[in-house]
């Protein structure tokens, strides 16, 4: 047997509390069309940008072949010389530069110090022609759908003499037309000899496609197998995604009872002009009082466009449906109005739009809900000052003073900082989005029990969660989201991790 | 100036001074700088800086860019600029005078109609920002280049338009007058030292007010000897700009517009919802939104305060010409950003104090009087200014980044 074209072994790589890859092994063929799939989180991505350089040699621990020879990779610009290319969901295209001075980016052909643009042109239809592209090479990128986009991403790795062609979620944003012809591209070039890996959560594309998967789970490789006889199929990886024990990592909940409806959504819908589509369908949904309900799904499935169009966000989609808060029908035009109605929501990116970094913490946790300390139109410091003190007893919050600013504290006592200023505007209904990405154990922890404390008050918690476990071991009932719409219910009693995946990853 | 917080945290008493010190760096050096700027230029100029006389008119001759230094931090803190500031301010400036000159309007119309004249300009300044997010930068410049064209349109005819209307005319150059009581030695302005002296017992109250409530709240405060320590220093400080002040006409109601501005924003800012909002929405704008914040609303309000100090400003200048010309309001702009940002202000955004920008304002118009004292020439000060700014917010940031 030939040495594989790339082998990846024992690769370890740390982030500062998590162990996001732990002595992966990777061996891919050369020719062939290896698939990587796993739920997110699993060290997919992480992986891929070990081997891209983007986490440098010395970062990680381990070794990458690439055609029997060591490599250490200090950058993309490394890995692009030895033949590797990486084509990120996000497209890395100049929008106002043409097709043609896209694939050359970064590796003009000149005349002395002019640009050839002629000659230029004509190699680009020699390459265009190589992916399937009809285009106008001059045209510009940002004139193109994302599918005639994608191709010109692949078209500007084979101008680079690409021996492993890396596609990470490729098809995501892709409509069904646009993704078969990406997938017969492939295939296409798998005959030319380039040799491709697949990250995909859609397992039907996998099966259809791959010659060999690898399933990733907690940052391990879990089983390498040969899909290329037709026997493999979706249920035999979906168990090797998700067969993982569920430890005795969730506090118990003290039985209570789950009292009336708190928040419904009718026929819930949100069209996104900027994307042109729609990102939520048809979505029919509860929660009750006491109730801590999950929304279980991929990335992209809607989740959090969910979580944001609920919490008013006029600018960004136009909302079609109703919901119901305590049985009457409401409308938000902007998060004041879901606030005045009790809804909280704690966002999945804390740093982006959840938190102020360069404030401290006594003001991020009152700046929801000023008004319960204002008298006389000044805000009193003092009872400020008490309110914070109070909440960082409650929820344990660890930070020197309550005049550190945010930034200073680490991810898990950011997010308390972020369930205490959404407690202080005292709600009905909480939306958590990812309440415990990015934190340690004992973190994710306190939290549960915070939330678990939180429902026994009568409270209602909508939780999103990528955590499969968390799902799980957190809600009384699930639903599952897949491409916009909710793909089905599930009890607590009936809710296991194999049928969860089976619903998230029906497209 | 001094702008004390006192850490209601668990830290140790003996560091407490340290710790306001280091807390505080950034604030402090800017403070630190003036005098020593001012102790510098006093030397060089054999004390002719120092003097009543020309401390009374550096504060009068900085008056109209120390308010639109005022509403310019706003308009940084929550990551905008302002460009549009100078022209409207000598569009403004002529308005008012063709209205006391040519129609005769008395001044207490006059005064309203163009400080509702400046929030409405700033509004429509900011209309293209806060509904279709278009940069500040080209918005305001195009509304500088508006109100300059306007400028012209009114003072073509005309050109120079001279004021005459006395009470006007005092805004910019009068004092406040003086309570005929006795004769003080060396014919000092007795109402000047009054009000220096009711500051300072007025400070001192509340001072100590806002320390019991922290003391009934069991808050740690400052040590007793340290808030003595505190409470004396501001005193001095009070104690002698009034007393330099009475030496030379007593207050201006320059001084007196620019304090009734500085108090107003300096309270709005640290005490009410409306400057936490200010804030929030310049530290993470998608945040403050989630929040509840409008960010169109702050965006609105905010470039309508600097509309409103725009035409102040324009008042205050025109009257201390005694006029309204062509070139009125040539780069203020540049004056009052510059002031903002010795003063600290964060181009990032969410970070800056007025009583900063009006540290700044004091820094930069120190730096122009001390050089004109000394005949240095204006090729030069140029120069030196720009060395200035770009040193304080070198500075700024170094000192910055230890929090």
């Amino acid at each position: 047997m030939d040495t594989p074209i790339l082998e990846m072994k024992s690769i370890t790589k740390e982030f500062p509390g998590v162990k996001a890859l732990d002595e992966v092994t990777f061996s891919v063929k050369k020719g062939e069309i290896h698939c990587l799939v796993g739920e997110n989180g699993a060290g997919k991505s992480t992986l891929m940008k070990v081997l891209s350089g983007v986490h440098p040699y010395g970062s990680y621990s381990g070794e990458i072949y690439v055609e029997g020879e060591l490599q250490k990779f200090n950058g993309i610009r490394d890995s692009e010389r030895a033949g590797i290319a990486i084509i990120y969901q996000e497209l890395a295209l100049i929008p106002e530069l043409s097709v043609y001075e896209n694939i050359f980016l970064g590796n003009e052909l000149t005349d002395g110090m002019v640009i050839n643009a002629n000659e230029t042109i004509k190699q680009s239809i020699d390459i265009l022609e190589k992916v399937g592209l009809r285009v106008n090479p001059e045209t510009k990128i940002r004139d193109l759908g994302v599918g005639k986009q994608q191709l010109v991403e692949i078209a500007k790795a084979l101008k680079k003499q690409v021996k492993i062609l890396i596609l990470d979620e490729p098809t995501a944003a892709l409509n069904e037309n646009d993704s078969d012809n990406l997938l017969k591209l492939i295939l296409e070039l798998k005959k030319q000899g380039v040799t491709s890996i697949l990250i995909s959560h859609k397992l039907r594309e996998v099966l259809a496609i791959a010659d060999t998967v690898t399933v990733l789970r907690d940052g391990k490789t879990i089983c390498t197998l040969d899909a290329s006889d037709g026997q493999l199929t979706e249920a035999v990886l979906i168990r090797n995604m998700v067969g993982r024990s569920i430890d005795n990592v969730f506090p118990k909940r003290k039985a209570h009872n789950i009292g009336k409806e708190a928040l419904r959504l009718e026929n819930w819908g949100a069209y996104s002009p900027s994307l042109g589509r729609d990102v939520l369908k048809d979505v029919n949904l509860n929660v009750h009082d006491g109730e801590i309900v999950g929304i279980a799904g991929l990335m992209g499935s809607g989740r959090t466009e969910l979580a944001k169009s609920i919490f008013g966000n006029p600018d960004e989609y136009r909302l079609s449906g109703k919901i119901f808060v305590n049985g009457h029908e409401a409308k938000f035009s902007n998060p004041r109005d879901a606030i005045d109605a009790r809804l909280a929501y704690v966002t999945e990116d804390r740093k982006r739009n959840g938190l102020i970094l360069i404030q401290d913490v006594k003001q991020n946790i009152t700046l929801a809900n000023l008004e319960e300390l204002t008298r006389v139109g000044v805000i009193d410091e003092n009872e400020e000052i008490v309110v914070a003190n109070r909440s960082k007893e409650d929820l344990n919050i660890k930070t020197p003073s309550i005049e550190q600013f945010l930034r200073n504290l680490s991810g898990g006592n950011q997010q308390k900082v972020s369930l205490a200023k959404w407690l202080f505007v005292k709600p009905g209904v909480m939306i958590l989005d990812e309440p415990t990405r990015g934190i340690d154990v004992g973190a994710k922890y306190e939290i549960y029990t915070v939330m678990n404390a939180l429902v026994e008050q009568g409270m209602s918690i909508i939780m999103i969660s990528s955590e499969l476990p968390e799902v799980l071991g957190m809600s009384d009932r699930v639903y599952v989201m897949s491409a916009g719409r909710i793909k089905g219910e599930l009890s607590a009693s009936e809710a296991t991790q194999e049928k969860i995946m089976e619903l998230a990853v029906d497209y | 100036m001094t702008e004390e917080r006192i850490t209601p945290g668990k830290s140790k008493k003996s560091s407490a001074l340290l710790e306001l010190l280091r807390k505080n760096i950034s604030q402090y050096f800017m403070f630190i700088a003036l005098i020593g700027i001012m102790v510098i230029f006093t030397i060089t100029t054999k004390g002719v800086f120092i003097s009543s006389r020309n401390i009374s008119n550096l504060l009068n001759q900085m008056g109209y860019i120390a308010v639109l230094a005022v509403g310019m931090t706003l308009v940084i803190i929550i990551r905008h600029i302002d460009l549009s500031v100078g022209y409207l301010a000598g569009f403004l400036g002529a308005f008012s005078a063709i209205a006391l000159t040519f129609w005769g309007w008395p001044v207490y119309a006059v005064l309203p109609v163009v400080l509702i004249l400046g929030v409405i300009s700033g509004l429509l300044t900011s209309t293209p920002i806060a509904k279709l997010g278009v940069p500040a930068f080209v918005s305001t410049m195009a509304a500088g280049l508006i109100f300059r064209g306007a400028l012209l349109l009114v003072t073509m005819g005309t050109g120079t338009i001279i004021i005459r209307d006395r009470l006007y005319n005092a805004i910019g150059n009068g004092f406040i007058p003086d309570l005929k009581l006795f004769v003080l030695p060396g014919n000092r302005h007795f109402l000047t030292l009054l009000i220096g002296l009711i500051f300072i017992i007025l400070y001192i109250v509340n001072a100590v007010k806002s320390r019991n409530k922290k003391l009934s709240y069991k808050f740690d405060v400052l040590s007793p000897s340290l808030f003595v320590m505190q409470l004396v220093l501001v005193s001095v400080i009070i104690g002698y700009i009034a007393w330099t002040l009475s030496g030379y006409n007593g207050i201006s109601w320059s001084l007196v517009i620019v304090l009734l501005v500085v108090g107003i924003f300096q309270f709005i800012t640290t005490k009410t919802p409306l400057g936490r909002h200010i804030y929030a929405v310049g530290g993470n704008p998608e945040a403050a939104e989630l929040s509840g914040i409008s960010v169109s609303k702050i965006t609105y309000i905010v470039f309508g305060a600097m509309g409103l100090l725009s035409a102040l400003s324009g008042i205050m200048y025109a009257s201390r010409l005694h006029s309204a010309t062509t070139t009125a309001g040539l780069g203020f702009e540049t004056d009052a950003i510059a002031a903002a940002f010795v003063g600290g202000v964060s181009a990032a955004g969410g970070v800056g104090t007025i009583t900063g920008s009006i540290v700044g304002a004091l820094v930069m118009m120190s730096l122009t009087s001390g050089m004109n004292l000394m005949g240095i020439d204006i090729s030069l000060q140029y120069i030196v200014r720009g060395a200035v700014l770009v040193l304080a917010v070198v500075v700024d940031r170094a000192t910055r980044k230890n929090r």
